[in-house]
């Protein structure tokens, strides 16, 4: 019996030290810096509250610690669907004025690999901006970075909260550079294909109702004809 | 009992790492495809949306009306007569695999267009440019402009059809059908 409860400490010990170094492991992170920071190109900026409650609609399965609003939205409660979000939020222009409307899917991801740092969602743009027309952003996010510096830390915290400055490129492909992929529709957008990437700035956790102070950002490289109109 | 320890901990330290390795830590849930084989032109699924029952967004010109209740949509002083919808999409047994979304403008000045963006979680992501006037027999038909993940290499077409009418259930009073006709590139195309 003694070795029997040696041997089961021992198993509990090693997973605790397993899950550890897979926390505490300094070589996964992801880049701070849009790998579109060195193009030649033009880009365009799109930012946006990536708070849910600031959006326009947010909805999930219902059971998150983020409240899909508002208030009567159909919930995706339904299997195929209960690992996919929807977000709908307002974009703004490099000014901070109004640029357009933007609609996210995000569904967690089968490529997802803890024990590599990848814990991956694929997610789909689908933006309108008046007067210039519509694309589609195709992309695989991770998430590991903002799990392991902000959710986690939130998480142990007596106060259930995280305050800090947390930034990071959650764009991770499908592009060979870690960018996505753009897809024209419409407008000045229409034939076009092309590169961006989204990062998000966290500044306020609540692992009770979720993000509290969180920007997104989305960096598109516009070839010269899209950019001579914009 | 020291060393019953110390193997028990470098065994829960392997055990970890191979239950992280080999347990997948997302497993999606799939329905099986519908897909019928049509001569000549590829494969084709039928999907669809029953209304109002699957609408999960109406964002319109005349912010009155949009749905939910107390959505903030911008409105016509921002987006013009910018019209978007989202939607869950069904297959052919009835059964909920995705969400979609409809963008459509008649007068936007840089042109005319009606978009689809149809999200399948387990398959992936298919984008439709429609084309702006229906055909003579109600259909109206659509170009697959970019496809995701299991749709990636494939090229198509979309048919969409508005059925009115189909029950008397206040939750069923019509549907939106979307048949997507998918083909493969030819093997020295790849």
């Amino acid at each position: 019996m003694k070795y029997a409860a040696s041997l089961f400490a021992g198993l509990i010990l090693g997973a605790v030290l397993f899950m550890l170094g897979l926390y505490l492991n300094p070589f996964m992170g992801q880049a701070k810096v849009s790998p579109l920071a060195v193009t030649d190109g033009q880009v365009m900026d799109l930012s946006f509250s990536a708070v849910p409650a600031n959006g326009i609609l947010y909805t999930d399965h219902g059971e998150s610690a983020v409240i899909p609003h508002p208030d009567r939205v159909a919930e995706l409660w339904e299997p195929t669907v209960v690992d996919t979000s929807v977000f709908v939020t307002e974009l703004l222009d490099g000014r901070g004025k109004f640029a357009g409307i933007g609609i996210k899917y995000l569904s967690k991801s089968e490529q997802t690999e803890l024990i590599k740092g990848d814990a991956l969602a694929s997610s789909v743009w689908h933006i309108f901006l008046p007067g210039q027309g519509t694309f589609m952003i195709d992309q695989t996010e991770n998430f590991w970075s903002y799990i392991r510096d902000v959710v986690i830390p939130a998480r142990t915290s007596s106060g259930d909260n995280w305050v800090g400055s947390f930034h990071s490129v959650t764009t991770s492909g499908p592009g060979a550079l870690g960018t996505a992929r753009v897809t024209g529709g419409s407008g000045v957008f229409a034939g076009l294909t092309s590169e961006s990437v989204e990062a998000i700035t966290v500044r306020g956790y609540s692992s009770v109702s979720g993000p509290v102070s969180m920007d997104g950002n989305l960096t598109i490289e516009l070839p010269e004809i899209a950019a001579a109109t914009e | 009992m020291i060393k019953t320890f110390v193997i028990g901990t470098v065994l829960g330290v392997l055990g970890s790492g191979a239950l992280t390795w080999y347990v997948p830590a997302v497993d999606l849930q799939r329905e099986r495809s519908m897909i019928s084989v049509r001569p000549n032109i590829g494969n084709a699924e039928l999907f669809h949306i029953n209304l109002p029952r699957d609408r999960i967004l109406v964002g319109l010109p005349n912010i009155q009306n949009s749905i939910p209740a107390g959505l903030k949509w911008p409105g016509e002083d921002y987006l013009g007569d910018m019209q978007a919808e989202l939607f869950k999409v069904r297959d052919e047994n009835n059964v909920v695999v995705g969400v979609a979304s409809r963008l459509a403008s008649a007068t936007n000045s840089s042109g005319a267009f009606i978009e689809w963006s149809l999200h399948l979680p387990a398959r992936g992501t298919i984008y439709v440019e429609m084309e702006i006037t229906p055909s003579a027999d109600g259909f109206r038909n659509g170009e697959m402009l970019a496809g995701t993940q299991d749709f990636l290499t494939l090229s198509g077409s979309v048919r969409e059809q508005f059925i009115s009418e189909v029950s008397d259930d206040a939750d069923l009073q019509g549907r939106i059908q979307l048949e997507v006709a998918l083909v493969a590139p030819l093997e020295d195309e790849l």
